[in-house]
């Protein structure tokens, strides 16, 4: 049992079954699942529909915070990526057509990578701070979508398109098999190939890595391509959803959640060890507590609250005074456990 | 130079019987020490040895277990190094720990401004602290930025800081190191002001010219022990560097040594290195390796022993210098050009430099392998379980778990793992950095006896260690170094602990002249360079 | 020949010396200069370009517009040359404003009301600074918890907007001293207060000293025997304050309370202040710098309304003269470790 809760999921997965559980006690219909032509509706397929925007964005900011760094441009990417999107297809003779759909979310998803691209170089070679070097698109790329869409929300009709959000696949939607597919390629790229450890080694010890021979460049910059083009996915579901384009709406404040998912799921922000899974089970929870928030009744503008308190715990359980107050309250019953460390105290110094 | 020593003053701080345990080490050990008005003492010891512990002991930085801290007579207790500042103790470090951002006068004052009804008074600011500097012989614009100014400059400022703070005892933590001769010689002229003063000076270097040239007493540490305190003209320097390094041999005599074995040195060698050298840094030193050699480094900490080897990995750019691989020009500008050209790297600072402490000792192990190959080409499981197994079992890594993480590892053990890591990529030639520091005697043993047998073997090494007797066990061919470069080549079969000892503290002993080119100073017979044995 | 060329040289190298004791001793003022230097040329270039643009009418409107950016730049100014950054300033801004409005509509009078929603600034800074000093919190995560916490407050507070009636409140705002075709109002006079107070904290106090020692290297300034923990929390706490008065201003200017106010904010702020000269990395930076920011600011959103252009190029060009700062001063930290 004590082995099962020190594992490094545990804490996340019991944080989603208690939100349910509390969820399915409150209003029992929160777990029924009604089949209607073939196709599921609920509340719970409802999460898994919409966790979509912020799992690929969160997925990009987990590897981005292993390396020791951080995208705060994802919603601005979002923005820009819709806009380039919808911008195409309004603009083109046949808004119907899947080719044409197709080629518009090509071009988005190039641009955000190009985006990605742009992050990467101004962190991995210029060797700016992530936080400003990402504050610039942040600050731009809002004002760039908001260009190519010439300050409308450029509203389209398109079949296909609406097909990304909102369309179904086997009597599921359409949108949890795009993040299932995320997941999926990141963690086999991540996992099945050295990538997911030598990014590890970067964000635990930069130097020693240096010195072992790993090329940090390559993989910094890999980072932030990946978080820009999932961003820019996340941004086209986000279009197809409202079926517009709203360069101020789309992915306001996903940043912010997407570090708080990343964070949840036991990602530390400092980098190093990082979860895809733990990602995951973060952004479902957080999913979750957006749905029981409004379930209660609370307006989802006033939200934000329960998750500035759940940040605030977040970091606190993470935080090293605390770990600290935490040992001294056990150290009087596993003195003896003490780890056999700092035998070079004097070569810190 | 004759001292003025107040013996018969009243001590002005006196610590006794200070103890102070870190998890699993004794850092101090029940240590006196006595400091006197207006003396300068150096407290002298190896890497480990307790100084800078006892240092932040009387700084109020660390909270010593046992034992008293006495100044002017008063027993105090310190909490904080604001507490040490207020009973005259100020601390001017090697890093100079002022303000880069701010101006020279205002990093004198700071915290002690004038002020007036308008607030801090910036003239009388400027003022203040252009008197403090001049007190010291410094005339400089106060008002320009400090980090426009040299390190030297710098620490001349934080010195007048201490000044303004009152302070009765100075401690400079190796303050030299970054100075060039000119600087040495202005600090120690206001060293020897402030002494005539009446301040109470603590001075560390790893230079022992300048610890002899301005010390009056100094008191040895060795092991977190009292070795004892001296007065500095009775106590010659080859009894001094005996008396820092200690004698080690106990359990270790039995292992096979590598420095009677003879070197082929008919073909081009694997790697020479030919006036590489560094501004600031390592007056420029030559090293050649031959296949299958073992060429020690000796020299304290601090003599240029770990510079020399970080420019020839390529960990630091060298600003002069060649290399030469099998006879072929090379470039080694990075750690990426030497892991290609199949020369590895152990760092002496195994945590901040070496081990990856959250990945787990199997992780650690295959990551030069993987480093080298790329991220796309993975080691399939099975090569990675019996590469992990294989040199877990070979080093005697403890405990034998590829998935405990490798921060958890005692220092010998990380150590292992290191030496693992570079084995696994096979390399050509390795360079150990003190791969034997701060471990306990059985494992010190095992990385001994790995050297000796993989050299045999053909590998070539590079070892670097404070223990001479350790050198000249595993070392063909040993290159001295002190105070920044290179002093001699010996032969090792030539000479023994105590002629290294001697050759280190006072072979090319020319302190005003003895410019860069360090070969010119070792004395003919002293080249082993073709001496076959 | 030579003679005429040393005569010459002599006042030229004099000229040059006092260049260089001047440059010596000035450096970190550069930025701020830089600054200055494009806000002037901007007021001209807009002249030339409109003709009616450099009127006493436009210049008084741009500190009454931006009243609200500049107090905020000015907390931020503070944060930032400490080293941390604090997201939570428009949102603070919003949820003292919504209170404000609330507050008043209750019936409370003014007198009571500015106190608290200071107050309220006031604590959710201190929130901040505790999680920065006392749990190791980066500045960045908890001043995000701020954000958000201040945010839902503002919708807990009001869904939708509250108009506001009282007098001493919009008196704020509706009064304007005129001198000539110049006018200032309250808010205006508050902000360029709030503006000099800064100055002269981060100037001529101990505690300001510390704030830039604490930017310039934390460790030295404990060292040195300085209050870092308390000046760290301060810094939050004064933003936090600065949030407060920013959210009475923009009540005042819009005569209501909105809480959705003041979403990018603090962008913008953090955009004005790197703008002005303040390095993100701490340590150098001015209070001045900042009001130059906002005002550099706030000329280019009027520029843009002039030409009738997108207001999505305001974010643009504001973005590239932050990318731009950025790497000029990325330039400078690399060349001087170069040459140590």
């Amino acid at each position: 049992m004590t082995r099962l809760m020190k594992h490094r999921l545990f804490w996340p997965l019991f944080a989603l079954v208690a939100l349910i559980v509390i969820n399915t006690v409150a209003r029992p219909q929160f777990i029924k699942v009604t089949v209607r032509d073939g196709e599921l509706y609920g509340a719970l397929i409802d999460i898994l529909r919409n966790s979509a925007p912020l799992m690929l964005v969160a997925l990009g900011m987990t590897l981005v915070i292993a390396t020791r760094g951080i995208d705060l441009s994802v919603g601005a990417v979002m923005a820009v990526s819709g806009a380039v999107t919808l911008t195409i297809i309004d603009g083109s003779s046949s808004p119907g057509s899947t080719g044409t759909v197709l080629i518009a979310i090509l071009a988005g998803i190039g641009v955000s990578l190009v985006l990605g691209l742009w992050n990467g170089f101004l962190v991995a070679v210029l060797d700016i701070q992530p936080i400003i070097a990402t504050l610039v698109l942040m600050l731009a790329g809002r004002g760039v979508a908001l260009l190519i869409t010439d300050g409308f929300i450029t509203t389209v009709n398109s079949e296909p398109l609406n097909f990304v959000a909102t369309g179904y696949l086997f009597a599921l939607p359409f949108a949890m098999f795009i993040w299932l597919a995320a997941v999926a390629a990141i963690a086999v790229i991540e996992r099945r190939t050295a990538l997911g450890v030598l990014t590890e080694a970067v964000g635990i010890n930069p130097e020693a890595s240096r010195l072992a021979g790993v090329r940090s460049r390559g993989i910094i910059l890999g980072a932030y391509v990946a978080s820009g083009t999932l961003a820019g996915i996340a941004g086209i579901i986000y279009s197809s959803n409202i079926r517009a384009a709203d360069a101020n709406a789309a992915g306001d404040l996903i940043e912010l959640y997407a570090i708080l998912a990343v964070v949840l799921g036991g990602t530390s922000l400092m980098g190093g060890k990082f979860s895809i899974a733990g990602t995951v089970v973060g952004v479902l929870i957080i999913q979750t507590l957006d749905s029981t928030i409004l379930f209660l009744g609370v307006s989802s503008a006033q939200s934000p609250v329960f998750f500035a308190i759940v940040v605030v715990i977040v970091v606190l359980i993470q935080s090293p005074r605390v770990h600290q107050w935490g040992r001294t309250l056990t150290s009087g019953i596993r003195r003896s456990e003490a780890p056999e460390v700092r035998s070079d105290a004097e070569v810190t110094a | 130079m004759s001292t003025h020593l107040h013996a018969d003053t009243e001590p002005l701080v006196e610590m006794r019987g200070i103890t102070i345990q870190f998890p699993g080490v004794l850092a101090l050990d029940h240590v006196d020490f006595t400091l006197r008005a207006g003396e300068v003492h150096s407290i002298m010891g190896e890497n480990g040895a307790g100084k800078s512990t006892l240092i932040k002991a009387l700084t109020g930085v660390y909270s010593v277990d046992s034992g008293t801290i006495c100044v002017a007579g008063e027993e105090r207790v310190f909490g904080s190094t604001a507490d040490a500042q207020a009973a005259g103790i100020s601390t001017v470090y090697q890093e100079v720990n002022l303000c880069p951002n701010l101006s020279v006068g205002e990093n004198v004052m700071l915290g002690h401004e004038p002020r007036s009804l308008r607030g801090i008074d910036w003239r009388a600011t400027h003022r203040e602290a252009a008197r403090y500097l001049s007190d010291l012989g410094v005339h400089l614009d106060t008002h320009t930025l400090l980090s426009s100014h040299s390190i030297a400059v710098q620490q001349l400022v934080a010195i007048s800081r201490a000044m303004v703070l009152d302070s009765r005892v100075l401690i400079l933590d190796e303050p030299t190191s970054s100075l060039d001769r000119d600087e040495v010689e202005q600090l120690f002229s206001v060293v020897r002001d402030l002494r005539a003063k009446g301040v109470a000076i603590i001075f560390i270097s790893h230079f022992l010219e300048q610890v002899y040239d301005i010390s009056d007493r100094i008191t040895v540490l060795r092991n977190g022990q009292l070795v004892g305190e001296y007065l500095a003209q009775d106590l010659p320097r080859s009894d001094l560097v005996t008396k820092m390094i200690g004698k080690v041999l106990e359990e270790l005599d039995d292992i096979a040594t590598s420095a009677e074995r003879t070197i082929d040195r008919t073909a081009a060698p694997l790697l020479r290195a030919s006036g590489i050298g560094k501004r600031g840094v390592l007056s420029p030193a030559d090293i050649d390796v031959y296949d299958g050699e073992v060429v020690g480094i000796a020299g304290l900490l601090g003599s240029g022993r770990t510079e020399l080897v970080r420019l020839i990995y390529g960990a630091d750019r060298p600003d002069v210098g060649q290399f030469e691989l099998r006879g072929e020009p090379a470039k080694l500008a990075s750690p990426r050009h030497s892991i290609d050209r199949r020369i590895a790297f152990s760092s002496e600072n195994r945590r901040e430099e070496g081990i990856i402490a959250d990945l787990t000792v199997g992780e650690n192990i295959v990551l030069g392998i993987q480093a080298r190959r790329g991220w796309l080409r993975k080691m399939r499981s099975a090569e990675h379980d019996a590469v992990v197994a294989e040199y877990i079992a070979a080093l005697g890594v403890r405990p034998a778990d590829p998935n405990r993480l490798a921060g958890t590892l005692s220092g010998g053990n990380q150590q292992k793992v290191l030496l693992a890591r570079w084995l696994a990529t096979a390399p050509e030639l390795i360079i150990l950095d003190e791969p034997t520091r701060g471990i306990d005697v059985g494992a010190k043993a095992d990385i001994q006896r790995k050297v000796a047998e993989l050299s045999s073997q053909g590998l070539s090494v590079i070892f670097i260690s404070s223990e001479l007797e350790e050198v000249l066990r595993l070392a063909q061919r040993v290159v001295v170094m002190r105070d920044r470069r290179q002093i001699g080549v010996l032969d090792s079969n030539d000479v023994d602990v105590d002629g290294l000892i001697d050759y280190m503290a006072n072979q090319g002993d020319d302190p005003m002249t003895g410019q860069d080119d360090g070969q010119a100073d070792a004395p003919a017979g002293a080249q082993s360079e073709g001496s076959v044995a | 020949m030579s003679t005429t060329t040393t005569a010459a040289a002599a006042p030229r190298a004099r000229a040059a010396a006092y260049t260089r004791t001047f440059l010596d001793r000035h450096s970190s003022m550069m930025p701020t200069f830089a600054a200055l230097i494009i806000f002037v040329a901007l007021l001209i270039g807009a002249e030339v370009h409109f003709g009616n643009f450099l009127t006493p009418l436009n210049m008084s409107a741009l500190l009454l517009n931006y009243a609200y950016l500049l107090i905020l730049a000015v907390g931020m100014t503070f944060v930032i040359v400490t080293g941390g950054i604090d997201l939570s300033v428009g949102s603070v801004m919003a949820f003292t404003g919504i209170s404000c409005a609330k507050l008043l509509g209750e019936g409370y009078s003014a007198a009571v009301v500015i106190p608290v929603i200071l107050l309220g600034g006031a604590a959710i800074g201190l929130l901040i600074g505790v999680l920065v000093q006392y749990f190791d919190v980066q500045p960045f995560i908890a001043s995000l918890a701020g954000l958000f916490l201040a945010r839902g407050l503002a919708f807990v507070v009001s869904l939708s907007s509250i108009r506001v009636e009282n007098e001493s409140v919009l008196w704020l705002q509706t009064t304007r001293w005129r001198l000539g075709d110049w006018y200032i109002t309250p808010t205006g006079i508050l902000a360029l207060s709030v503006a000099a107070i800064g100055a002269f904290v981060m100037q001529y106090t101990r505690f300001g000293r510390t704030v830039y020692a604490v930017g310039g290297n934390e460790q030295s300034a404990r060292l040195m025997g300085l209050n870092v923990a308390r000046t760290k929390v301060l810094v939050y706490v004064i933003s936090g304050v600065c949030g407060g008065l920013a959210g009475l201003v923009l009540t005042a200017y819009s005569g209501a309370g909105y809480p959705r106010n003041g979403i990018g904010t603090e962008l913008d702020v953090i955009a004005a202040v790197v703008i002005g000269g303040t390095l993100l990395t701490g340590g150098t930076g001015y209070v001045l710098g900042s009001v130059i920011g906002v005002l550099v600011f706030g000329t280019i959103n009027t520029i843009i309304a002039y030409q009738g252009a997108e207001q999505s190029w305001t974010r643009i060009i504001i973005g590239l003269m932050l990318l731009m700062f950025i790497v000029v001063q990325r330039v400078i930290v690399v060349r001087s470790e170069r040459r140590r």
